[in-house]
């Protein structure tokens, strides 16, 4: 077996197995250096997609896009109009991909299941007191049933970051494993709100606990903390979820959400995708972008390389 | 109607089974370097022809493509410069440092406005990649104009004692791996501290010179202040052993560095040498690893590994060997080496089919001496000279490969048990101009820095370069400092120090 982790660790169970274990294998993963990471993170940046590989790319950045919309003032017509948009991007070009995901509050998942029906696209719902977390573990888990209930693909937790953050690990992993039961068969992501972890060893460690409480996907942010996802933030936890993969050999996604607004910032994130994770990454049941306003570009930006000029952004319908 | 469904499918998502991202060619454009067919001397402000109908190639290291015809100078031509120089020591000495401040600032504003040619065309005649000469050479050659631009009024402050004075002439002679850094290095302080320079490119690597010489005639800069003569080695010490150069600075090998030295014995020249190294970048088991790796990436294939400060000895802590190993492999497959002018290439060409077969030679060696050789996968281009990334491990300290300077991009892994053993190991060099550490532990760091015998220490990073940074050597790596206020000191006389 190839070398991942310093020391003898073999498999999580150990790691896992109690609070004080848990203690010792987080803070035993070899730091971040800050200024190193964000250094790779921003040569990385510099890479420049060209041509074909360009318009493979966007396509791509199509395909992983959850359409995302988490607000107060949503309504069923907002929700089926979001939907229509995710299985159908551009209505006039039928080569353009569907979008992976839409992704709701729990109380509009049977409206989107409708609306999306059999096309493939998937539905997702935040859950777990989102997006604060702060609330009874029975709430959480009765939120996540409530979700998979209505027919939600998969479900969006959050972590309780103030018993991460209090070093209470193992009260945060039995709360990931529990909701993960109660998915059933619905794909979790484990939320990590980056934006209030503070450090990147943080993110390191968050990353591992929710890799092994179960989560399929580690994710950024809720977007509704700044900073929510960044290139650095994001190149930590593909790390994580590379490192994952060759000492388990489970392959698990990761999802930058938040302020992902122009094709060009997501372009970048794939590269990091592509040289850090690997490209067995390229997938949508890998990588994924949450975003609202980012379709908009890609499919302005797609436009543009098939026809050479940019149109108009209103000939793009606002959601 | 399904079949047409699952069709339509198939064909609007993404091949997802197999992906692979083959980014395109995204070259920067070659046209924005003007590349003229031959080249004069610069002297006394004006291109001239040398005395001689002596010339020479440079060519395109990536293509072995002829770029352009160079004047060889000879003694008369080097006389000449030197005589300039002279010349324009006294009104340029002269001037308030506020004067001299002005044509730096405006040198830097212009090298800074003509970025992009000045990288492409690096790239061209060097070899290394448009990247680099972009985000690093270009970029940190207007940092270091800029920085001595704001020294040159206020001299009297920098702890040389009252009123230093500048010595006069310098005659400087740079390499090739960073043709226009180092010829920013050394003409910047010079003229800030009021000197005037006659100065040598690197025979294979002139271009970036001549360009900078339209500079000094676009920046108005007084004649004589800045001369730049081509040629080789004979050049060079025409330069070095001139009756009226006043002050030598030389970048290059060590064997010539030692030469130089013995030939200004006596003279009363003023000497300033940095010379090769081979440094240690020591990885501790708590290192944060996967900067680490970044690290050594960026501390021996940067440039090609022809960096003098390259971190070409790699010394982990053995309980994480294995580890740092393995993730520097599969971090090395994904460097991509090509032409040097692509936005995306990682790994340019090699400098000279000279440097080459020094390179290929060494690497030889270290495989006949029991070292394990590593490469990524990589396809070299058919023509111009390539070598790829190596990693030799089960290294012996005496192996030729660890001991001797390779200047290129091979790396030797070492292993140390204790602290102590990685200091003894590290400074078990004749070289001592850099090293690095990679601790996560702020008292390991400090214990490790008071004890390395290397002019700098990287303390969990590698090969990053900053004007107001002194740079330079121990031992066989050379003397004298260049950036920050140390390297002020080269340049000038010190009453109050000299006694």
């Amino acid at each position: 077996m190839s070398l991942v982790l310093p020391g003898d660790v073999t498999d999580l169970t150990d790691a896992t197995a109690s609070d004080s274990a848990l203690q010792r294998f987080l803070h035993g993963l070899p730091g971040v250096d800050q200024v190193g990471a964000e250094k790779r993170a921003a040569t990385l940046a510099t890479r420049s997609i060209k041509r074909g590989s360009k318009r493979w790319a966007l396509d791509l950045a199509i395909s992983m896009v959850d359409l995302t919309t988490l607000e107060g003032a949503d309504t069923p017509g907002r929700i089926r109009s979001l939907c229509a948009k995710a299985v159908r991007p551009d209505p006039s070009d039928p080569q353009v991909p569907s979008a992976a995901a839409v992704c709701v509050y729990p109380d509009l998942v049977g409206t989107a299941v409708e609306a999306v029906g059999g096309s493939g696209v998937q539905v997702a719902s935040v859950a777990t007191a989102f997006p604060s977390g702060r609330s009874s573990l029975d709430i959480k888990l009765a939120d996540t049933r409530d979700a998979v209930a209505a027919g939600a693909d998969e479900i969006d937790m959050v972590i309780d970051r103030g018993a991460f953050l209090t070093g209470r690990y193992g009260q945060v992993l039995e709360e990931i494993v529990a909701v993960k039961e109660a998915c059933g068969d619905a794909h979790l992501k484990v939320i990590l709100e980056t934006g209030e972890l503070a450090t990147y060893d943080n993110v390191r460690r968050a990353s591992w606990l929710a890799l092994a409480g179960g989560g399929d996907f580690v994710k950024t942010s809720t977007g509704k903390v700044s900073p929510a996802s960044t290139l650095p933030v994001t190149l930590v936890m593909l790390e994580a979820v590379r490192d994952f993969a060759q000492l388990t050999g489970e392959i698990r996604g990761v999802k930058s959400a938040g302020g992902i607004r122009t094709a060009k910032d997501a372009l970048r994130y794939l590269v990091l995708v592509n040289e850090v994770a690997g490209p067995e990454w390229l997938r949508p049941d890998r990588y994924r972008f949450g975003a609202s306003s980012l379709l908009n570009d890609l499919l302005l930006q797609r436009t543009k390389q098939l026809t050479g000029v940019y149109a108009d952004p209103d000939r793009v319908t606002i959601d | 109607m399904s079949q047409t469904e699952t069709e339509t499918e198939t064909e609007t998502v993404p091949d997802v089974a197999t992906p692979t991202w083959e980014y395109d060619p995204a070259p920067e454009a070659r046209e924005l370097a003007h590349i003229r067919s031959s080249y004069g001397l610069f002297i006394d402000g004006e291109f001239v022809d040398p005395a001689g109908d002596g010339s020479f190639a440079t060519i395109d290291p990536s293509t072995e493509r002829h770029l352009a015809e160079v004047a060889l100078a000879g003694g008369e031509d080097v006389d000449r410069a030197v005589a300039a120089a002279r010349k324009a020591f006294g009104p340029w000495s002269a001037a308030s440092g506020r004067d001299r401040g002005r044509y730096l600032f405006r040198l830097a504003r212009l090298l800074a406005e003509r970025a992009r040619e000045f990288a492409v065309l690096e790239s061209i005649d060097n070899g290394k990649p448009i990247r680099e000469t972009r985000d690093i050479d270009v970029p940190t050659a207007a940092a270091h104009l800029f920085y001595h631009a704001g020294w040159a009024d206020k001299l009297d402050w920098a702890g040389l004692g009252p009123q230093p004075r500048p010595l006069g002439v310098a005659g400087q002679v740079i390499p090739w791996n960073f043709p226009l850094l180092m010829l920013i290095w050394k003409i910047a302080p010079a003229l800030a501290c009021g000197n005037t320079v006659v100065i040598k490119p690197a025979e294979t690597t002139p271009l970036s010179a001549m360009l900078f010489a339209e500079l000094c005639q676009q920046a108005e800069l007084p004649p004589g202040v800045v001369n730049i003569v081509t040629g080789a080695g004979e050049t060079g010490a025409a330069i070095v052993s001139h009756g009226d150069v006043d002050k030598v600075a030389f970048t290059g090998s060590t064997a010539v560095g030692k030469a130089i030295q013995r030939e200004l014995a006596g003279s009363g020249k003023r000497l300033t040498l940095e010379l090769g190294g081979k440094a240690a970048n020591v990885v501790f088991d708590d290192a944060p690893i996967d900067q680490a790796v970044e690290g050594i990436v960026d501390g021996i294939f940067f440039n090609q590994g022809h960096v003098c400060c390259a971190g070409s000895r790699l010394l982990v802590q053995e309980n994480v060997h294995d580890l740092v190993v393995d993730k520097l492999k599969r971090r090395l497959e994904t460097l991509r080496l090509g032409d040097p002018l692509d936005k995306n290439t990682d790994i340019g060409a090699i400098n000279s089919a000279e440097q080459l077969e020094r390179i290929t030679s060494l690497v030889d060696i270290g495989e006949a001496e029991g070292g394990e050789r590593w490469s990524p996968a990589c396809e070299l281009p058919s023509s111009g000279f390539w070598f790829a990334p190596t990693v030799f491990t089960g290294v012996g300290a005496s192996s030729r490969i660890a001991v001797e300077e390779i200047f290129g991009p091979v790396l030797s892994v070492l292993t140390f048990r204790t602290p102590e053993e990685a200091v003894a190991k590290a400074n078990n060099t004749p070289y001592g101009l850099s090293a690095g550490v990679w601790t996560e532990k702020g008292s390991r760091m400090f214990w490790m820095a008071d004890r390395l015998e290397a002019g700098v220490v990287w303390a969990n990073t590698f090969n990053r370069l900053d004007p107001t940074s002194p740079f330079g050597g121990y031992k066989e790596s050379g003397f004298g400092r260049e950036g920050g206020r140390h390297g002020l000191a080269a340049y000038l006389a010190a009453p109050a120090l000299e006694g």
